[in-house]
């Protein structure tokens, strides 16, 4: 069973130099119990994708095609918002990047989490015993007594993992997890990470992780998608991608990862050429003006390629492996 | 909490002053009563014009009413119209800005536009129209104050709740599912208690000196009711041969004013320490 089927969706924003359309054609599937990862660089689309399922556009955005079916039977995408308030919170939870930032600084974090659990009709008491419960299970020592404590009290680890907590309350079916490690320094990173996959198997629910750490997502996630511009430029099972990458695209953000580099450089390798213009998209495939591979056939829409089993790369020239690459 | 407050106040030399003129300004109009034995409107023609006296700390009037009584008197009416009318804008300030801060965007125009219109209009045309219109009492003055103060305030609410608007914790909730007006209650709202606490502080001088100024000319709090405007005003009237009447009419406005101003001042400066100094 899957849970989110996001399938050719679509969204534009109506800006004042024009409409520039932030995603395009985007389909990627998350089945129950799994972790997907979202990898991509800046601006390439993943805070829309996200804002998109939660029926959190901006004003000036739209949907303008596809669906986001959301436990096979409610899609997302043409939801009253009524309904989709309904579900965001209790059926899909999320956790935001800055852990400073995502508790309210005037409230203890007792109050905070007695709140978020307006809709389960327990008492006041129980519903501060499920908070004590599940601040020790995100391992915050001696949870009693720090329910009086403001936000400003708890180190910023321990705030992301309070913001987890709050989330992860109400059992949701879909975690969607929005960079949730890149304001941590790295040790704490591991043991977040850590965390989200021990909590994920004891609520059992399907994690959405939003990174452009390429270890994070090796480390975490059993299927990701690669975005660029706005569109999947290659999806799969992570081993897949991260030993058998297809995508120029892709195979170049892997050679960029500093983590995967064989030898000392003195200087990071980066790839050339900045994201295209999303109000004028460059025709044919999306990647060609900064692609080494393009040639006359790339200004065409390229096909998904079929690599294996369900890994796919968007790609005229999917068939050269990331060894030759790398060479 | 409240008293470490107290404390930093009063560690600060204007501070000090200012939170020393509003206790004794505030106890005096609430204690007035008990703090003279005349009535404020009692006319005894024998004693018109007595300079101040052991009987007579400030002297008397035309009327031969003590002064001090009316001063004391007149600041329950100061005060009383201070608050009220504050609290009163204050309400539809915070309402009206949240609105325009959270709600779509024109209606944020439509309002932007009203607060701009309304406060472009200079306050004594404001208050003469309104006065003709209802004739001059308390309420007036209250009217006065609220189209004078509401733009203002519901400009500084909208600025704090745009900014907040697109902060983490209120996104957070948001994507957790909270309703708008639960955002604006638990999640806005209690993180702009401090510029609303200093925007009282600060305007209550300006209510007063409204007060006074519409008493002054005429057009609010009706005779006999104590009035430090209207105590100016008699003053005026006799300021050749009574000094003694302008200086009880306006010292209590001078103090009050002084009074709210450095304490809102201060209270800006422990709220905001970067504005230190700016006015």
């Amino acid at each position: 069973m899957t849970v989110l089927d996001v399938n050719n969706l679509s969204v534009a924003f109506h800006t004042e130099s024009g409409r520039l359309e932030a995603l395009k054609q985007v389909s990627f599937s998350v089945p129950a119990n799994r972790s997907v990862g979202v990898v991509g660089e800046s601006g390439c689309g993943k805070s829309t994708l996200i804002n998109a399922i939660l029926g959190l556009l901006a004003d000036n955005g739209e949907i303008t095609s596809g669906e986001i079916i959301f436990e096979g039977n409610k899609d997302l995408a043409r939801l009253d918002p009524t309904a989709m308030r309904g579900l965001r919170g209790l059926r899909i939870a999320t956790v935001f990047q800055d852990p400073m930032g995502a508790l309210n600084p005037v409230l203890s974090v007792g109050r905070q989490m007695r709140d978020i659990q307006y809709r389960s009709g327990l008492s006041k008491r129980d519903k501060d015993a499920r908070s004590v419960a599940m601040l020790r299970k995100v391992r915050i020592p001696d949870p009693e007594s720090r329910l009086t404590q403001f936000p400003h009290e708890f180190s910023g680890g321990m705030k992301q993992r309070i913001a987890i907590a709050m989330a992860l309350m109400m059992e949701p079916a879909l975690l969607i997890a929005d960079e949730p490690t890149t304001a941590l320094d790295a040790t704490l990173e591991v043991a977040t990470i850590e965390l989200l996959k021990d909590l994920q198997r004891d609520i059992g629910c399907s994690v959405l992780f939003i990174s452009h750490h390429l270890g994070v997502i090796a480390e975490l996630c059993d299927e990701m998608i690669v975005m660029y511009a706005g569109e999947v430029v290659e999806s799969g099972t992570t081993r897949e991608i991260f030993n058998d990458a297809r995508h120029p695209y892709t195979q170049k953000l892997l050679a960029c990862d500093p983590a995967r580099l064989s030898q000392r450089v003195a200087r990071l390798p980066t790839i050339a050429g900045t994201l295209p213009d999303l109000r004028h998209r460059p025709s044919g495939c999306v990647f060609q003006p900064r692609c080494d591979r393009a040639d006359a056939q790339c200004l065409t829409v390229p096909p998904a390629a079929l690599i294996a089993g369900s890994h796919i790369a968007r790609c005229w020239h999917a068939d050269i492996p990331l060894e030759r690459v790398r060479a | 909490m409240m008293w470490r407050t107290v404390r930093r106040i009063m560690r600060e030399p204007l501070g000090a002053v200012g939170l020393t003129l509003v206790t004794v300004v505030v106890l005096s109009a609430v204690f007035a009563s008990a703090l003279t034995s005349y009535a404020p409107s009692k006319i005894s023609p024998a004693e018109r014009f007595a300079s101040p006296s052991l009987l007579h700390l400030l002297g008397t009037d035309h009327l031969g009413r003590d002064l001090l009584t009316r001063v004391l008197y007149g600041g329950r009416v100061a005060l009383l119209i201070a608050l009220g009318a504050t609290a009163v804008s204050l309400v539809v300030g915070v309402v009206l800005g949240l609105i325009a801060g959270y709600g779509p965007r024109w209606l944020d125009n439509v309002l932007l536009l009203i607060f701009d219109a309304v406060k472009s209009f200079p306050t004594v045309m404001l208050a003469l129209t309104l006065v003709t219109l209802f004739g001059p009492s308390l309420y007036a003055v209250v009217l006065v104050v609220m189209l004078v103060n509401v733009p203002g305030y519901a400009r500084i609410i909208r600025t704090q709740t745009l900014v907040l608007k697109s902060a983490e914790h209120v996104m957070a909730a948001r994507s957790m599912g909270a309703s708008a007006g639960r955002i604006l209650r638990v999640h806005i709202l209690p993180n702009i208690i401090g510029p609303i606490l200093i925007l009282i502080s600060m305007d209550i001088p300006v209510v007063v000196a409204i007060e006074a100024g519409m008493s002054f000319l005429g057009l609010g709090v009706r005779p006999p009711t104590p009035s430090w405007g209207a105590i100016l005003n008699d003053g005026f009237a006799n300021i050749r041969d009574s000094y003694w009447i302008v200086i009880a009419g306006g010292l209590p406005i001078v103090l009050t004013t002084l009074g709210f101003t450095f304490f809102g001042e201060t209270l800006r400066d422990l709220f905001d320490p970067r504005l230190k100094g700016r006015s």
